[in-house]
């Protein structure tokens, strides 16, 4: 039996420093979960400081006598490997491990022990806990601003046939992928906002669009079974005939005066509000600042000057300006650019701002990936004869935008982000109506829980999206 | 002339003059029904009203262009301060993100993850409404380590007064060219005889002794003055001396820069993860010291990858501050493009000032950091 010498632990004494080192960790740790637990302090016998510092001096002792390397014991080399390989970093995992036991407490009776879930009024939120019942009492504020609540199923309803329309793409064949970036792209942008829009809004006008969107989806359900010679004119006639006879055959308007087939009740863009204006505003910009990117950035890379540099001060131009003046110019200097009887809605000029402020983002995304296709895949497509537009979307755009998925990605994520300044032009997402739930005199002094609540919505709506933005990338990710 | 070419050109062109001249036509019949002309002279007329926090003296007797300098100095504040707290958050994190310890990693991982994907105005809103709140009355605030005190009116901390502080400033300036030849001189001596000269001793001291004698012969004295409680009224306490930061002020920057530090983190530990491991062990076999690999190797290559995102990030905290309107921070956004553009109604004026302002500083960046990205690049043959 060798000597023990504590200052260099070595394998001889293996046991003796793993067990005494074991020992004096779990101590240090012990120490400071019954102090933060219980208020327990088992070193009160200790003048102040001593007393204070105690638990990192063993702590430290301790992970300083296991550090034995190659020892054979897995477990112990993997606690070794990766947190203690020198005293410098045994002394910050300690922090870190009493910094975790030390906020656990008042997090948890903050967030759960404390807290008050049940009730509908300030006073049944007493104590030092959270107040759940704010956050239960006002979500349906939260979720739908101040939509009236009787009509609510019609922003559930556009969601959901949202998310139908989307998904068409997932389960339609090898034959028709090819037509779905054109769809995703130009169709879907137009049917999508039509139908929302004028969907959640109400009002007689719904009717006239909702004709032109079942014609549209109608023909096109229809197109797929007829002749390509014949497409041309298929696509020119029926979906005006399918249109014509919904709107004055099928449900003439005199039905609609008469009471028979009510029209939606009008609900004016200043009432949208909560998570679901969120959404909204997002999207539509989502969807509408790609396309417009997508030609910025091609412009920007033409050959033509005129083209090139009107996209370039086009480009820079949005980049510059913070997103909250491009608001303020869409709220308080556009309508002075328009004819006065000509008003464009609150909401439409705030998501064409957005849009135009995102496209710019865009484009500069989607040029680095141009940029990083060798001039190769240029001449190649060149040499077979395609023209200027064939090349791009046959050859060049499909490997480019796979390129820059993360960055589009990004660009999303911040759009998602940017949504809550529309604050500005007075629109209430969800936290806007924070907010406003905020002043309200008989629910005064719970901001607090309405922060903590937006925040775990935006993290998980955002946390979800980068994730899934990762796996698009490793799904796409092809040897170069 | 190739037909296919002019055409699209010309068509673009005809449709960007038609929205133009749409656009300025309406502009000009709405100004005229309702009066008013355009014209920037209103800048020089009395702005009468007043501004809470200014780095520079004003008043409502000031002009619309003072109140616009206020608003622009308070805005170049808040991004300062906050670029320098976001670098050096974002670096430690960074590094952090990058350690061999799994904890250390992890936290720094929680960290960027849950400050980057929170909407910036939130966490704003948070500090400012929900955490600064919570901090005590001026009359119940505890000192911190004597002189700062912490509370729900703002943070107060002691202030330095100068005598002669113009003697300090020009010696403080002229240590700083001086160590710019210093190192020219040491360059040039190592290039030609392969001497080293000890720089950084040579800088710090140089930076020590020049204000050091400014104070010694320069006249120049400096007292602190640390913040006095004061009663105002019955209930009413606050501060008098020192200086007072807003807590807008507080919870801006806070936010600004916790929430731009993540993007530097990831920047930074995108960077030190770019340069490949060759290159350490090619320069250990060459016999560098660990300090010379990071300084000659390691550390050019990585600031090479590093330094235009996160100038980019720079930039983005700078056109983010215009946020502060969102808790009445008065910055140029809040000064000049809301109680400004309220009093005089001239929307489009005020708007293309500030939003010239914001281009002006990005373009300009962004034309340093190319002219600065061309001279490190590497330059192949």
């Amino acid at each position: 039996m060798n000597k023990l010498n504590f200052l260099s632990p070595d394998k001889n004494n293996l046991y003796a420093y793993l067990y005494s080192g074991i020992g004096l960790f779990s101590l240090s740790i012990l120490i400071v979960f019954l102090n933060s637990f219980f208020s327990l302090d088992l070193t009160s016998f200790l003048p102040g400081t001593i007393s204070y510092f105690l638990p990192l001096i063993i702590g430290f002792m301790g992970l300083h006598l296991i550090r034995i390397e190659y020892s054979g014991i897995k477990f112990l080399d993997i606690i070794n490997k990766n947190i203690n390989t020198n005293k410098f970093n045994a002394l910050l995992s300690l922090l870190i491990i009493f910094a975790v036991i030390k906020s656990l407490p008042p997090l948890l009776s903050w967030f759960i022990i404390d807290a008050n879930f049940a009730g509908d009024s300030k006073d049944a939120c007493s104590g030092s806990g959270a107040c759940w019942a704010y956050i239960k009492t006002w979500f349906n504020r939260f979720m739908y601003g101040m939509y009236p609540n009787a009509e609510q199923w019609r922003i559930n309803l556009s969601f959901i046939a949202l998310a139908f329309l989307g998904g068409v793409g997932f389960f339609a064949t090898e034959k028709f992928k090819k037509y779905l970036t054109l769809y995703y792209v130009i169709i879907y942008p137009i049917i999508a906002f039509l139908f929302i829009f004028f969907f959640i809004s109400g009002g007689p006008i719904f009717f006239d669009f909702s004709y032109g969107i079942i014609a549209a989806v109608i023909s096109i359900i229809i197109g797929f079974f007829i002749p390509s010679k014949f497409k041309m004119y298929y696509f020119l006639i029926i979906p005006i005939t399918i249109y014509i006879l919904l709107k004055y055959v099928f449900f003439y308007e005199e039905l609609i005066e008469l009471g028979k087939i009510q029209a939606f009740e009008w609900v004016e863009t200043g009432a949208w509000g909560g998570l679901s204006l969120t959404f909204i505003v997002s999207f539509f910009c989502l969807i509408f600042c790609f396309p417009v990117g997508l030609f910025l950035s091609l412009g920007r890379r033409s050959d033509l000057p005129i083209i090139k540099y009107i996209s370039i001060g086009f480009i820079e131009f949005w980049r510059g300006v913070p997103l909250i003046t491009v608001l303020f110019m869409s709220s308080v200097m556009f309508p002075m650019f328009l004819p006065e009887d000509m008003f464009i809605d609150k909401l439409v000029r705030v998501i064409i701002a957005i849009s135009l402020f995102e496209a710019a983002y865009v484009a500069e995304v989607i040029r680095g990936g141009l940029q990083a296709l060798p001039r190769g895949q240029y001449d190649a497509a060149k040499s077979l004869g395609m023209g200027y537009w064939k090349m791009h979307i046959f050859v060049i755009l499909p490997q480019a935008l796979k390129l820059v998925i993360p960055g589009i990605a990004n660009t999303f994520l911040a759009l998602v982000k940017d949504t809550p300044l529309i604050f500005v032009v007075g629109l209430l997402e969800i936290v806007g109506m924070l907010n406003l739930a905020k002043t309200n005199p008989e629910w005064l002094g719970f901001a607090m829980e309405g922060y903590v609540f937006a925040s775990i919505v935006f993290f998980i709506i955002c946390y979800a999206m980068s994730k899934y933005s990762y796996n698009l990338e490793q799904k796409y990710k092809t040897e170069r | 002339m190739n037909f296919k070419k002019i055409l699209p050109q010309l068509l673009t062109l005809v449709v960007v003059i038609l929205v133009f001249g749409f656009f300025s036509y309406n502009a000009q019949v709405n100004m005229e029904n309702r009066g008013i002309t355009f014209g920037y002279g209103f800048l020089s007329q009395e702005s009468s009203f007043d501004v809470q926090f200014s780095l520079i003296e004003y008043d409502g007797s000031h002009s619309y262009l003072r109140a616009y300098l206020v608003g622009l100095l308070n805005t170049i504040l808040v991004s300062v301060i906050g670029i320098v707290f976001a670098t050096i958050i974002g670096v430690v994190v960074g590094i952090a993100r990058l350690s061999s310890n799994y904890l250390i990693e992890r936290t720094a991982a929680i960290y960027v993850e849950f400050f980057r994907n929170i909407p910036l105005l939130l966490q704003i809103f948070f500090w400012y409404f929900a955490a600064l709140r919570a901090l005590p009355l001026p009359e119940k605030a505890e000192p911190m380590f004597g002189v700062f005190f912490l509370t729900i009116k703002g943070f107060f901390v002691p202030a330095f007064v100068w005598n002669n502080l113009d003697i300090f400033i020009y010696s403080v300036i002229a240590a700083i060219i001086a160590i710019f030849f210093v190192r020219a001189y040491a360059k040039k001596k190592q290039e030609n005889q392969g001497i080293q000269t000890p720089v950084l001793l040579i800088s710090i001291g140089l930076l020590i002794i020049l204000p050091l004698l400014s104070f010694l012969l320069g006249g120049v004295n400096a007292s602190i003055e640390i913040p006095v409680i004061e009663q105002l009224s019955k209930t009413s306490f606050t501060y008098k001396g020192g200086l007072k930061l807003p807590p807008e002020l507080i919870s801006l920057a806070l936010a600004l820069s916790l929430y731009t530090a993540t993007f530097i983190a990831e920047c930074v530990r995108a960077g030190v993860q770019g340069v490949s491991k060759g290159q350490k062990e090619a320069a250990a076999s060459i016999g560098l010291t660990p300090n010379q690999i990071l300084k000659l190797v390691v550390m050019p290559q990585a600031l090479r990858i590093i330094i235009p995102p996160t100038t980019n990030q720079y930039l983005n905290l700078t056109k983010n501050s215009s946020l502060a309107a969102a808790i009445a921070y008065p910055d140029l956004v809040l000064v000049f493009a809301g109680t400004a553009l309220m009093q005089t109604g001239r929307a489009i004026e005020i708007v293309s000032i500030t939003m010239l302002t914001y281009l002006t500083l990005s373009i300009t960046i962004s034309i340093f950091m190319n002219w600065y990205n061309n001279k490190i690049a590497i330059k192949e043959k």
